[in-house]
């Protein structure tokens, strides 16, 4: 029976991370159109697009070969593994213990391979330097994140997401120095992995500094589809991520009675909700960078990361 | 039993070589030279798997051979038999590439006789359990391996290549023979048996650590001494760089996990730091040279130094939790550093192979006239394709698991006492994710310039598909490595017996686990399960093929790029392996290589071209061995003198050397 459960819990979960990845990314788009003194599309806008998209007929480059299609399916179904695997709205997850963190953050990378690859498979110079871009940028990112996993496992123990959920809502836990330099340099991380402003530009097209949008820019129709909304789940995860890890108050426990559960889907779409809000924030109130500021950005969170794991050393009450 | 049966394998390959002397030059040769060697391979592998897990004390045999006091011994223990499993698993698949690859071979008679040796003398090192077997052995495998190093020696670079390698490997040697006789100390005691039992002196231990880094490390590709390995290996024959990257580097571990885990038996925090210190910058120098390359094997071969790293950095920390006796934790990083062995082993040589595909179709090792290789050589990209994401460490494949254990093992090093250890390790664990997240992006570059984008010369646009025999080799490598990626509790199984027999305890039993995951310590604290991630990652991509197919349109239209609107139909203008790099170049390659970019942009109205040139350094090479070579030339310049005096001052020298002797024998305490 707990068994039937946890898996219902599992799938619901699959499906909820699915179908709240677009509407996450109306929500911030519609903000920053707000913050903007524009009006903004619906926010309901990202599904209309996935529609159109895969109603639409697919040009394909004369040279594209079956890497570049089969790459689109490929990230979509990494990513979504990957953001299956972090708690949302309840621990206990049938699945948790298939990937760890470590896991996770390696799935995405097993993703972005994919997109970097599929960016050079036509071979346009677009698509290399979006690609070249992609995985430099990734270079700084990752040992930025493990970082930032070493820190939160010196605290909980675990790199368990479920766990670290559960350690960290222990009030013995409390406000820690590390786990605030830890937020940071996820957060940086975030920004980075997402292609959001300050690295890139998630609204723009024919502009040198692009990055994510130059390795997809081959892609169409269904494809693009893929693609889209492996995006958006990608950006669900950090989000949901750092909402486990940093802000786990109402998490649902395994085996809670229902109502329980609704509750924790209510606060969950609550966290989300500001968690748009800040990203969009963010957003509008700082500028693009230029792509060699990155690695000095992407520096400060490393350091951070390291700083967090060095201050645990120190005293683990830090 | 086991003993003889492997060393009836090793004469075999002996006496093949020396058959392959004399035939080397007629028809059919190859075919059997290497299906013999597959033979004695496939026996010798199932032996030592025998003898890995079935837990059988160590067998040992003595031949009347070597120095006559001593004879030479051997003795298979449960680490050997690990290391024989992996040589002849690498050496198996190497035959079998070979059978096929060996066709195109314009100079047989220079690669046979040396090969079936060079598989001998391979297997002899880590059966030797005395030190002058050991050194002969060791000997053996260098000296053949430099003879198929040599194998083409007009080309290119290959004889400069073979001399830097000739010294390395005598220098090794050198740094090794005085290892084991610290070991032995004053009375001699050249069995591995009797150093065992030996009492150190204090200074000791460190001292034959770093000889034993110097003379091992030299082999396995450590920094500073790697120098010799990016060019000697891309020298030989494909299958035989595959060799020499994928196993004789592992043999080269495998000597330096006898000497110091083994033989010496103790460890400080010291020894470990230096380890750990040296498995770290091996790692990131390895993948950043790596990324600069544009020669498909050098660039293997520099992805090889790194991946030495990270496996000394897994030694590394099993030495520092050993020193502090953690013992479950030493075992750990014991079997993550054993599982990265493996692990390379088998991607490497799949590489190698697809490099060698690559070279038998087009000709070409120089990526910048490659291209669009994964529209002629269909299976060869699959393959390929396989390694690169094993060898970025990315899950569900193997290379995956070995660097999770490593993390893992970083992760408890806050239990340790030394404030430097604990301090350095998570440094290390950052410079372990760096060399990660580079190596990927390493592999997108070589992946995505050769088989990607638009053919860049002829000779790439008119690439065929290579024989069965390569394409068979190829995927049996690659299947072994999604197995190893999907079943990775299976593996940690096999390696109780050696890690237990070094660090004195082993991991938990993984098959206990329930759907094959793996946890090292604990399932609350990390598990992983390759075979559920593999299994929902298909699930997922083959439910959203489903319900695009069911719902989407199905219409697709080939057209030209679209590239922003400015398509350029010259495959010049696509992105190139120097442009790709550009920006981790520019990241890391300032310091690291002193790099410099000049950009020369003519005003309008001049016609000369632009140009950006790129000048890069080798400090290593500049700084510490342009220099030695230097003072060794002075100095033999200075010798050189003594070459030409006359009868009567030779005497009165040979008088005065006499003299000298005599007194420091008459004033010794």
């Amino acid at each position: 029976m707990a068994v039937i459960a946890d898996l219902l819990v599992q799938l619901v979960q699959m499906a909820l991370v699915l179908l709240l990845a677009p509407l996450f990314t109306g929500v911030v788009r519609k903000v920053k159109a707000r913050l903007l003194r524009r009006r903004g599309a619906s926010v309901l806008q990202p599904y209309r697009d996935l529609f159109r998209l895969i109603r639409k007929e697919v040009v394909m480059a004369e040279n594209a070969s079956w890497l570049f299609r089969t790459a689109a399916y490929l990230i979509f179904a990494t990513t979504w593994v990957a953001a299956a695997l972090v708690p949302t709205f309840a621990v206990g997850l049938l699945f948790s213990w298939t990937a760890d963190l470590i896991a996770i953050i390696a799935l995405l990378g097993t993703a972005r391979f994919f997109l970097a690859l599929a960016g050079m498979d036509v071979g346009t110079s677009f698509g290399g330097i979006g690609s070249s871009r992609e995985v430099m940028i990734a270079s700084l990112a990752e040992p930025a994140m493990l970082l930032v996993v070493f820190t939160l496992a010196l605290v909980a123990g675990s790199t368990q997401l479920s766990t670290m959920a559960a350690v960290l809502t222990a009030p013995e836990v409390g406000l820690r120095v590390s786990l605030g330099m830890a937020l940071i340099a996820l957060i940086m991380v975030a920004i980075a992995e997402n292609a959001r402003i300050p690295v890139d530009n998630p609204a723009t097209h024919l502009e040198l500094t692009m990055v994510h949008e130059a390795m997809v820019l081959e892609y169409s129709g269904r494809h693009l589809a893929m693609i889209e909304i492996a995006a958006s789940l990608k950006l669900l995860l950090y989000v949901s991520l750092i909402a486990c890890i940093f802000a786990p108050w109402g998490i649902t426990a395994a085996g809670a009675p229902l109502r329980a559960y609704a509750a924790g889907a209510a606060i969950y779409l609550a966290k989300l909700a500001a968690g748009a809000v800040l990203l969009a924030l963010f957003e509008t109130a700082i500028a693009k960078m230029r792509v060699f500021r990155v690695p000095e950005f992407l520096g400060g969170a490393l350091m951070l990361g390291l700083l967090g794991t060095l201050l645990l050393f120190v005293s683990r009450s830090f | 039993m086991t003993v003889t049966a492997l060393l009836w394998c090793v004469a075999f390959l002996l006496a093949l070589g020396g058959l392959a002397v004399g035939a080397a030059r007629r028809r059919g040769a190859s075919g059997m030279v290497y299906g013999g060697c597959l033979a004695a391979c496939s026996v010798a592998f199932t032996v030592a798997l025998d003898a890995l897990l079935s837990g059988a004390p160590p067998a040992a045999a003595t031949l009347p051979l070597g120095l006559p006091w001593l004879g030479a011994h051997f003795r298979v223990d449960a680490l050997a038999a690990f290391f024989l499993v992996v040589i002849n698993l690498g050496s198996g698949l190497a035959c079998l590439y070979g059978i096929g690859y060996g066709r195109h071979e314009s100079a047989p008679h220079r690669v046979l006789p040396f090969y079936p040796v060079f598989l001998a003398g391979m297997n002899l090192v880590v059966m030797a359990d005395d030190a002058f077997a050991f050194l002969l052995s060791w000997e053996f495998m260098s000296l053949s391996s430099w003879a198929l190093v040599m194998a083409h020696h007009r080309e290119g670079d290959n004889a400069r290549a073979g001399y830097i390698y000739l010294i390395m490997a005598s220098f090794g040697t050198l740094a090794l023979i005085l290892a084991f006789g610290l070991l032995a100390g004053p009375d001699g005691g050249y069995a591995f048996a009797a150093m065992r039992g030996d009492a150190h002196r204090p200074a000791l231990p460190l001292l034959v650590l770093i000889l034993a880094l110097l003379g091992a490390g030299s082999k396995a590709g450590l920094v500073p001494l790697h120098v010799w390995l990016p060019l000697a290996h891309p020298a030989a024959p494909s299958h035989v760089s595959a060799l020499m990257s994928g196993v004789m580097t592992k043999v080269a571990v495998y000597g330096f996990v006898r000497i110091v885990f083994d033989l010496l038996g103790e460890s400080s925090a010291w020894s470990s730091a230096i380890v750990l210190a040296l498995g770290g910058a091996t790692a990131v120098i390895g993948v950043l040279h790596a990324l600069m390359q544009t020669d498909l094997k050098r660039l293997l071969a520099y992805s090889t130094v790194e991946n030495i790293g990270i496996v000394f950095i897994g030694l590394g920390l099993s030495l520092a939790f050993l020193s502090n006796g953690m013992g479950l934790a030493a075992a750990l990083a014991f079997t993550a550093a054993l599982l990265q062995v493996f692990n390379h082993s088998l991607f490497k040589s799949l590489l190698f192979f697809g490099a060698g595909a690559v070279l038998t179709a087009t000709g070409e090792r120089d990526m910048e006239r490659l291209g669009g290789l994964i529209h002629r050589l269909k299976l060869t990209s699959v393959a390929f394709l396989a390694g690169s994401l094993a060898i970025s460490a990315l899950p569900p494949l193997n290379g995956f698991v070995s660097e999770w254990l490593m993390f893992q093992a970083v992760l408890i090093s806050p239990e340790l006492p030394q404030w430097g250890l604990k301090i350095m390790i998570p440094a290390i664990g950052g410079l372990l994710a760096l060399s990660a997240a580079l190596s990927a992006a390493c592999f997108v570059r070589a992946f995505g310039i050769i088989f990607l984008g638009r053919p860049r010369t002829p000779a790439a646009a008119e690439a065929r598909e290579v024989d069965r025999f390569s394409l068979a080799t190829m995927f049996a490598a690659a299947a072994l490595c999604l197995l190893a990626g999907i079943l990775p509790g299976l593996l940690i199984d096999g390696l109780t017996l050696p890690v237990l027999e070094l660090t004195g305890s082993h991991m938990p039993p993984q098959a206990a686990m329930p759907w094959l995951s793996i946890a090292p310590i604990a399932e609350g604290r990390s598990s992983y399960n390759g075979l559920l991630v593999l299994l929902f990652i298909a699930g997922s991509a083959s439910l959203g093929i489903v319900v695009i197919h069911r719902f989407a349109s199905r219409a697709l239209r080939r057209a030209p790029a679209w590239d922003c609107g400015f398509p350029d139909p010259r495959p010049a203008t696509q992105y190139t392996g120097g442009s790709f790099a550009q920006p981790i170049r520019r990241v890391f390659g300032s310091v690291l290589f002193q790099a410099v970019e000049r950009v020369d942009m003519p005003p309008p109205g001049d016609n000369r071209p632009a140009s950006l040139q790129v000048t890069m350094r080798d400090l290593l090479w500049d700084g510490l061995y342009a220099p030695t070579g230097r003072l060794v030339m002075a100095a033999a310049e200075r010798l050189n003198l003594f070459q030409f005096l006359t009868i009567r001052r030779y005497l009165s020298l040979v008088f005065g050397a006499l003299v000298l002797l005599l007194l420091v024998l008459a004033l010794w305490p």
